[in-house]
């Protein structure tokens, strides 16, 4: 179970437990996790959704997760990604990336976020105090963050 | 007969679906499209579901804001339709 998509959050001691229970191969376990601010371009925020392609979702997640695996030789990856109404301070998504040793679990890790970020179907709409709702950008910063990785092996 | 049967046999039948505020703007979430013959491209198809009302014109209106996915694999508008079933229009992705 590499990949999810869901509304209920997700426990992050929990899915590090279960990635590498029984794996003495593992030496090192890098993660991230992405959050929901209170505010927008400076105003404050209400809730923030998220919507996605079903089915595409999850094919571009495990392709982004198999790409990963191989480039850096990864002994485990994981990505739970939430969808639906969200309140500021809440969870988006986790990405664990795990392999013998630091170096490599922590680019796995960074790898996958920008691809997740650039590839994977998924948007946010964001809901200000007043109702008012905006569908959020994509950010040419994230366009640049998956260039680095093109640029060296 | 046989001229029917041929004209049904190669009419091609799509489903699209549309995500975030292309979804909004169209004020759908799918519709089965019958392609006509003079439909190849993605591109075309857009300009045929622009045509669809003021809601799908608005939606349509700047291609180049627009991202496609032909059964659920990301191509360029200028991919041909083929024999895909699906064809799934939203904006850039903001995940993550």
């Amino acid at each position: 179970m590499t990949i999810t998509v869901q509304h209920d959050d997700f426990e992050i001691a929990v899915e590090i437990d279960r990635l590498t229970a029984g794996r003495c191969d593992i030496g090192a376990v890098a993660s991230f996790v992405g959050k929901v601010r209170d505010t927008s371009a400076g105003s404050p925020l209400a809730a923030m959704t998220l919507e996605h392609y079903p089915g595409m979702t999850e094919d571009e997640l495990q392709s982004i997760a198999d790409i990963a695996t191989e480039r850096f030789q990864l002994s485990a990856v994981r990505i739970v990604h939430r969808v639906g109404q969200l309140k500021p301070g809440d969870n988006i998504v986790l990405v664990i990336a795990c392999s013998p040793h630091r170096q490599h679990a922590f680019d796995g890790c960074a790898f996958l976020m920008d691809y997740l970020k650039t590839r994977a179907p998924f948007w946010k709409k964001e809901t200000a105090l007043d109702g008012s709702g905006t569908w959020v950008d994509a950010r040419d910063a994230d366009h640049a963050a998956i260039e680095r990785w093109t640029k060296t092996n | 007969m046989t001229m029917a049967i041929a004209t049904q046999m190669t009419e091609r039948i799509v489903t699209v679906r549309y995500f975030a505020w292309v979804r909004e703007r169209t004020g759908r979430s799918d519709d089965v499209i019958s392609l006509p013959a003079h439909v190849v491209t993605i591109a075309e198809l857009m300009s045929l579901l622009a045509a669809r009302g003021e809601g799908y014109a608005e939606a349509f209106k700047h291609p180049p804001s627009i991202r496609v996915a032909r059964d659920r694999v990301h191509v360029q508008q200028s991919a041909e339709i083929g024999t895909a079933r699906e064809i799934g229009f939203f904006p850039p992705v903001t995940g993550g």
